[in-house]
């Protein structure tokens, strides 16, 4: 900080005493915030709520508030270079140093790296932040680029994903995360339809979800169906409530539209944890029975009399893998078919008319196009798929109850899609690797993963409201030969 | 008889709490047009710092009970406001005039990293708080001894409540910042044009509804006497529909919805089943926004090309 000080000091033009101040009020305001919440933690001792005081965190934020305001004041004043050699200092000496909790270690080393990206730039072009304008070009720009590249990265990406499973590293827990993600993808992609392509903004995605795994599970207990069965009539069930749901509320308008979802969702949540007789209650469903090799052989060790198991059928060892593989590929193959649907939806009418609702609803509507009736085939299609996904988390579960279909779990599919870029393919799987890959792989900072998914929405949306890699491409072209980057390019030079 | 004179008595108090809440709502939507989903949190806020300012004054050996109240209320008010004005400041202003459904996922984001930001720094534990005020009168009396009674506490949430509510709509019809505060919900652009300092109108309209969230915060601290971070979410749901019912962007119309939406929730539990309770709210709200999506007392909204 004196590093600082003493190098503002010789630069004039700059005042310091108004930096100060400024940097001060900000410390101020951070020190409302924090001391009474953070500073005082209320803990139980015996039957009585006490107070346990820890200063030392709000003097440590505030501290890092006011540093970090006035490395935003001098990178926006022209001395962008030493606050890059700060932050960067900063940063390496939050990584060692002993801090009270990992939480101020993650916030300031985020922190220093966002004044550094800030500072680069100023460096880079002398000024410290871009305008919307240009931000939203840079994006752009990449995100074409990024469609561009799909065209060899998604097979790729297949390739490897069908290689995973023999891979030298790809123990049981491997293949487990690689299912979690899948999952996500599939559920992911599902939701673009509707979010992405329709622009609808659902936030009770996750009751489809739950329709489909409780159609299965309840199918499976009360008549013995199997999950070749019950996987098109979960789909067809979840697809049913999306029509009877979405008939009455797809005339209402953004957001409001969104909180009516919500309120599904959770109706449907609700009504899963009180109707015990019928769907167990908060005690849920378990011994949901597992896939079998379609309908042909099991994957236990021992089958039943006069049945043959998959090790036996194909001639090979048993091996518990086995099943956990198959359960890989049925996601896969589960999640390749909504994006192969999405992707040859969007060349038809139909799929036209979303995008084209997406980006204006009434100039659409005064072209002739029904708008119920495409909200409602977004809507319906994208929970049947809900509904798939769904029987597959219950079998692959093999227990189920209301406590997997909560908001927070709509939340998560939503931000994925969002962070993504609405209406990006390759973009719902790079936030499900982010969203639900990084966590895994750092078990240690678990606590923080709700916390930072949260912070990372409202940066997102900051940053760049309609998604990471969100490129909305025109699907129907005057000269449709030339890629997104010449397009692109082309677009730039008429601007 | 009686047993429906102590529902209707408990339900105005929760519509009271949900009345305040429920003004954050609709004065933020009448102004910017968005749902602020994270409001439900700045009130569950208020009642953390409430529990905080219990327990330390308390330590600090002020416990004659107007003067504790008094003071619990200032600070949670205080503290609560400068959330809200943060929250507007970091998460909502840059978004304005981005497209329309952008403020209102930032607006998720933020009630989830608020969530959890309390449940780490505060646990996760459910936290009790001991009775500030006891006692009540006896109204009626059945034969079999059912009781109607109506306590000091629930006196002074409606008392409040309502001077609050009085003092707030002279604070919107008749001073300088109220008419600032309508003027930019007619037109923003036409308002800067004239001298109103439109950011600064927004920011306040935020910090007031934080101030009275945290007074709705404080009174169900005292009067459930259980609070835990998860509070926010079923409270914030239920005073938005308080004001989709009321008619969103009209004040007495959030007071009207939040008595309604509480006295509906009350007798749903006495009369027909508590389970479900939660999904009478959602239902009201499914059906208000199909069927009159302007409320009881809002005014149609017409979208301009």
């Amino acid at each position: 900080m004196t590093a600082i000080a003493s190098h503002a000091n010789a630069r004039p033009g700059l005042n310091v005493g108004a930096m100060l101040k400024e940097a001060g009020l900000t410390a101020l305001v951070a020190l409302a915030l924090t001391f009474p919440l953070v500073g005082l933690r209320t803990v139980d001792v015996g039957s009585r709520l006490t107070i346990t005081t820890r200063f030392d965190e709000v003097l440590i934020s505030v501290l890092l508030v006011f540093v970090g305001r006035i490395g935003l004041i001098l990178t926006r004043e022209g001395h962008a270079l030493p606050v890059l050699v700060v932050s960067l200092v900063v940063a390496v000496a939050a990584w060692f140093a002993p801090l009270p909790s990992e939480i101020l270690r993650v916030i300031t080393i985020a922190g220093a790296a966002v004044l550094a990206i800030r500072a680069v730039i100023a460096v880079r072009r002398d000024r410290s932040t871009l305008s919307q304008q240009e931000r939203d070009r840079a994006m752009d720009r990449l995100g074409a680029r990024v469609q561009d590249a799909a065209m060899w990265i998604g097979p790729i990406a297949v390739v490897f994903a069908i290689a995973l499973p023999f891979m030298p590293f790809a123990s049981r827990s491997v293949v487990d995360i690689g299912i979690l993600i899948l999952t996500y993808i599939m559920l992911g992609w599902g939701l673009n339809i509707v979010v992405g392509l329709a622009g609808l903004l659902d936030l009770g995605y996750v009751a489809f979800y739950a329709v489909g795994a409780y159609s299965y599970a309840l199918l499976a207990h009360y008549f013995g169906f199997s999950f070749w069965l019950c996987l098109p009539l979960a789909g067809l069930l979840a697809a049913f409530s999306g029509l009877v749901l979405g008939f009455p509320v797809l005339r209402l308008r953004g957001d409001y539209f969104a909180i009516v979802t919500l309120g599904f969702g959770e109706i449907i949540r609700v009504v899963l944890l009180n109707w015990a007789v019928f769907t167990g209650g908060p005690n849920g469903i378990s011994g949901i029975p597992r896939p079998s090799f379609f309908g042909i052989a099991d994957f236990d060790r021992r089958p039943p009399e006069g049945e043959i198991a998959f090790h036996q059928l194909f001639g090979i060892a048993f091996d518990p893998m086995h099943r956990i593989i198959f359960l890989y590929y049925l996601i896969l193959v589960l999640a390749l078919l909504v994006n192969f649907f999405t992707m040859r939806i969007r060349k038809l009418p139909l799929g036209r008319a979303w995008e084209a609702l997406r980006e204006d609803d009434i100039a659409c509507t005064s072209l002739g196009i029904n708008r119920t009736n495409i909200k409602l085939a977004a809507f319906t299609i994208a929970a049947m798929f809900g509904g798939f996904a769904g029987s597959f988390f219950a079998t692959r579960q093999g227990f189920i109850s209301p406590e997997s279909f909560t908001f927070i779990e709509s939340a998560i599919i939503l931000a994925i899609v969002v962070l993504g870029g609405m209406g990006s393919q390759i973009g719902v799987v790079v936030a499900a690797l982010i969203v639900i890959g990084l966590p895994e792989a750092f078990r240690e900072l678990a606590e923080y993963r709700m916390l930072t998914f949260g912070m990372g929405m409202v940066l997102i949306m900051v940053w760049r409201p309609r998604g990471l890699l969100a490129h909305r491409d025109p699907t129907i072209l005057l000269h449709p030969r030339r890629s997104a980057r010449q397009q692109q390019a082309d677009s730039e030079a008429g601007a | 008889m009686e047993y429906f004179v102590q529902q209707l008595i408990n339900g105005l108090t929760l519509g009271a709490i949900y009345g305040l809440i429920a003004i954050g709502y609709t004065m933020v939507y009448g102004i910017i047009g968005m749902i602020n989903f994270a409001h439900g949190e700045i009130y569950m806020i208020g009642a953390f710092i409430a529990v905080i300012s219990f327990i330390v004054l308390g330590a600090a050996g002020i416990t004659w009970v107007p003067v504790m109240l008094m003071l619990v209320l200032i600070i949670s008010m205080v503290f609560t406001s400068i959330y809200g004005w943060t929250i507007e400041r970091l998460a909502y202003r840059p978004l304005r005039g981005s497209f329309r459904l952008a403020p209102l996922i930032s607006a998720i984001g933020m009630s989830i990293f608020l969530q959890n930001y309390v449940q780490l720094v505060q646990g996760a534990r459910v936290k009790p708080m001991p009775p500030v005020i006891q006692g009540g009168f006896v109204i009626m009396e059945r034969a079999d001894g059912f009781v109607v009674s109506l306590s000091y506490l629930q006196i002074l949430i409606i008392v409040l409540t309502t001077v609050l509510m009085v003092g707030f709509t002279g604070l919107i019809t008749r001073t300088e910042l109220g008419r600032a505060q309508r003027a930019c919900e007619q037109d923003k652009t036409m308002a800067g044009l004239l001298g109103v300092n439109v950011d600064r109108t927004i920011s306040l309209t935020f910090v007031l509804g934080a101030a009275l969230a945290a007074v709705a915060g404080v009174m169900v601290t005292m009067y459930y006497g259980v609070i835990d971070f998860f509070i926010g979410f079923l409270a914030g749901v239920k005073a938005f529909t308080a004001a989709v019912l009321g008619g969103i962007g009209s004040l007495p119309g959030a007071m009207l919805g939040g008595l309604l939406i509480g006295l509906i929730e009350a007798f749903w539990s006495a009369y027909f089943s508590i389970e479900y309770k939660d999904v009478a709210t959602f239902a009201i709200l499914v059906l208000v926004l199909i069927f009159r999506p302007t409320g009881l007392l809002g005014k149609p909204e017409i979208e301009k090309v």
